[in-house]
């Protein structure tokens, strides 16, 4: 199992103040030196994961405290030179609401000349929330983005010249990547999901589909990649092609484990702060859904509320309630180790965990458990998955 | 019982079926729908049909019409579509009305071609873009829940909060496809086409603005603005008043309508 380090490089001081956290906070909650102190922590945590043999991962958020990261490719360009062994995988940049794919392909492609072929491209719709900031109509989003798509992977692919490309979208005179990208034809693509129709869009590309901590996702998106990926490609889905995301916080003991993942958790609990106006533009959600959200005279979040069981949880959750969620993996090493594998072996298995820390967690509370995790779990995780298929890419 | 004023049936303009309501007899009044859609059932539509043939086509996307094809994406895209809406239906000497977003259209049709038209009455219009880039002319109805809408729509405290937990499903699945499309065409710019105000002064036929005193969505100089946008046009501000005069006042706006018809006829 290859094990990805990746925080949200939030600025968690402005957590405290009322003010909303997405679209709308003043620019002055955040204190520019102390954001400079906080984003080299967080370069320094990452250039710590490749020292200690883990992947990378960045994502990218608008107008929002929980996530300083304004371009994952961005921040991939200053890791390249930071790093020297680790996978840079951006996940994503969001083609749904970023206007111009020809800037995403020629991004892509000089992360991955920098890095010297280490990028991994995600490709995603990217939060509702933002078409708010960039504009792009929700309506026509979901076109938009597959058209976006088909645009950066034949920007990326073609190597003999310009193209021109004219459409109600998208209009270039002389598209042509240049740099092109050091992997060929593209760097390997990821994409996010939570429903299986898009888990089988991805397995028909054969992409990598990542699982953001909703365990009832990856239950029914794993099963639905891999049968279209065995029909598609006819032969099995290599594990290496199915990842999950948790909240992974380790320590020596279990009382600072829960202590540091409380801390963690705020991040879940502040990114749901969302003003209910930015939730639901219109044609995010079908008009029967959006129908039934009128009659309820509500808006609503994917976040899940309760236990598997149906029981609500605590407000806000406790660290207990989102271990057995499967959205938080956290206690000793051999504890994190049989909570991950509990949950790998109900879902099938799946080759890549991308390890978010982060939040108000210290940056020694950060590298001590990035420590851990990479002394005494990653080596376990490896062998599961090595036991699993022995011919894992 | 009260006999309907009107009813509805399908036809296909431009390979679209249109949902068009029609009632009443006299001069042609084509009605063009806010944002929501169109509502028969208003009282002030039973008003206007008492007096003339009043014609209601819901907009691709909105009512019982067909979704709108895949070029159409703006209301100019719209506006040809009428076009040939006029022409299919051969509508001649229309008095044209444009409620909100159906203002938007209809100014958008009438600086193509005003060959089908005899006066046009724009209320509480969208559309245009006047004022500088920091300036917002017309408040962001995309940044407020659907279900928030009446708040911003109406100025009687007693229409802002409207139980739509008794609507019926049918009901409520139309006014959420109708904001679908609604953001379709008006999500941005917002609400408005960034070339619509260079070209007002095309429109040559009489047209008289009208507008709720307390509209919170476009404010009453907004709609000084497109009156003096339109040479000749006159303006009635009805107190009381929010984004939708015609229903929360609709015998002010029946009267000034009526006054407006009255002095085309006499041309």
């Amino acid at each position: 199992m290859q094990s990805w380090y990746f925080s949200e490089q939030s600025y968690a001081p402005a957590w405290d103040d009322p003010q909303r956290p997405k679209v709308t906070p003043p620019g002055d909650l955040v204190d520019p030196e102390i954001a400079h102190r906080l984003l080299r922590e967080y370069i320094a945590e990452c250039k710590l994961a490749d020292e200690l043999g883990m992947n990378i991962m960045t994502n990218e958020h608008h107008a929002t405290v929980t996530c300083m990261s304004v371009s994952a490719l961005m921040t991939l360009a200053v890791l390249a030179t930071h790093t020297r062994r680790a996978r840079l995988l951006a996940l994503g940049v969001p083609i749904m609401n970023r206007m111009d794919p020809y800037r995403v392909a020629e991004e892509a492609a000089y992360v991955d000349v920098l890095s010297r072929g280490r990028l991994e491209l995600g490709l995603i719709k990217g939060s509702t929330f933002e078409l708010y900031m960039s504009n792009a109509n929700p309506v026509t989003a979901n076109a938009r983005y597959w058209e976006a798509h088909d645009l950066i992977v034949t920007a990326l692919s073609k190597r003999d010249g310009p193209i021109s490309y004219e459409s109600d979208n998208y209009n270039y005179r002389y598209l042509n990547v240049i740099p092109p990208s050091y992997q060929r034809p593209t760097p390997p693509i990821w994409m996010t999901t939570l429903a299986p129709q898009t888990a089988r869009e991805a397995a028909q590309r054969g992409y990598v589909i990542a699982i953001t901590a909703v365990a009832r996702a990856a239950r029914a998106c794993f099963p639905a990649y891999r049968e279209e990926y065995q029909r598609v490609h006819g032969r099995p889905a290599p594990l290496d092609r199915l990842c999950y995301l948790g909240q992974v916080v380790v320590a020596r003991d279990e009382k600072t484990a829960h202590e540091r993942a409380r801390k963690l958790l705020r991040f879940n609990e502040v990114s749901e702060r969302i003003d209910p106006r930015f939730i639901n533009p219109p044609g995010m959600m079908p008009p029967a859904e959006n129908a039934r959200l009128l009659k309820s005279g509500t808006t609503t979040t994917h976040r899940n509320r309760t236990l598997p069981d149906g029981t609500p949880m605590s407000d806000p959750p406790t660290p207990r309630e989102q271990i057995i969620n499967h959205v938080l993996f956290a206690g000793t090493p051999d504890q994190v180790y049989g909570q991950i594998k509990t949950f790998y072996d109900s879902v099938g298995g799946f080759g890549n965990l991308l390890v978010q820390l982060g939040g108000p967690m210290t940056h020694d509370e950060i590298c001590d458990s990035l420590r851990l995790y990479a002394n005494d779990v990653m080596p376990r995780l490896q062998a599961l998955t090595r036991a699993q298929e022995p011919v894992a890419a | 019982m009260q006999a309907q004023p009107g009813a509805s049936r399908l036809i296909e303009v431009a390979g679209t079926q249109v949902d068009l309501w029609e009632g009443g007899s006299g001069r042609p009044v084509l009605l063009l729908h806010p944002g929501d859609g169109f509502d028969a059932g208003a009282a002030y539509v039973a008003e206007l049909a008492a007096r003339h043939r009043v014609i209601a086509p819901s907009c691709p996307g909105f009512g019982r019409s067909g979704n709108p094809p895949a070029y159409m994406r703006s209301v100019d895209d719209l506006s040809y579509f009428y076009l040939d809406l006029l022409d299919a239906l051969d509508l001649r000497g229309l008095v044209v009305i444009g409620f909100s977003f159906g203002g938007w259209l209809a100014a958008e049709i009438a600086v193509k071609s005003t060959a089908r038209m005899a006066a046009l009455c724009l209320v509480d219009t969208v559309g245009a873009k006047f004022s500088d880039p920091m300036t917002r002319d017309i408040t962001d109805l995309f940044s407020v829940p659907l279900y928030q809408h009446p708040q911003w729509l109406y100025h009687d405290e007693t229409l802002r909060h409207p139980a739509y937990k008794d609507l019926p499903d049918e009901a409520a699945a139309i006014l959420a496809r109708n904001h679908q499309t609604f953001g379709l065409f008006g999500w941005a710019p917002t609400l408005h086409s960034r070339h619509l105000h260079h070209r007002l002064h095309r429109i040559g036929i009489p047209t008289h603005i009208v507008w709720g005193a307390q509209d919170r969505v476009v404010a009453v100089d907004y709609g000084r603005t497109w009156q003096q946008s339109i040479a000749g046009a006159g303006m009635t501000v009805i107190d009381n008043a929010g984004h939708y005069p015609h229903v929360e006042q609709p015998g002010a706006f029946i009267a000034a309508l009526e006054r407006f018809v009255g002095t085309v006829a006499a041309r």
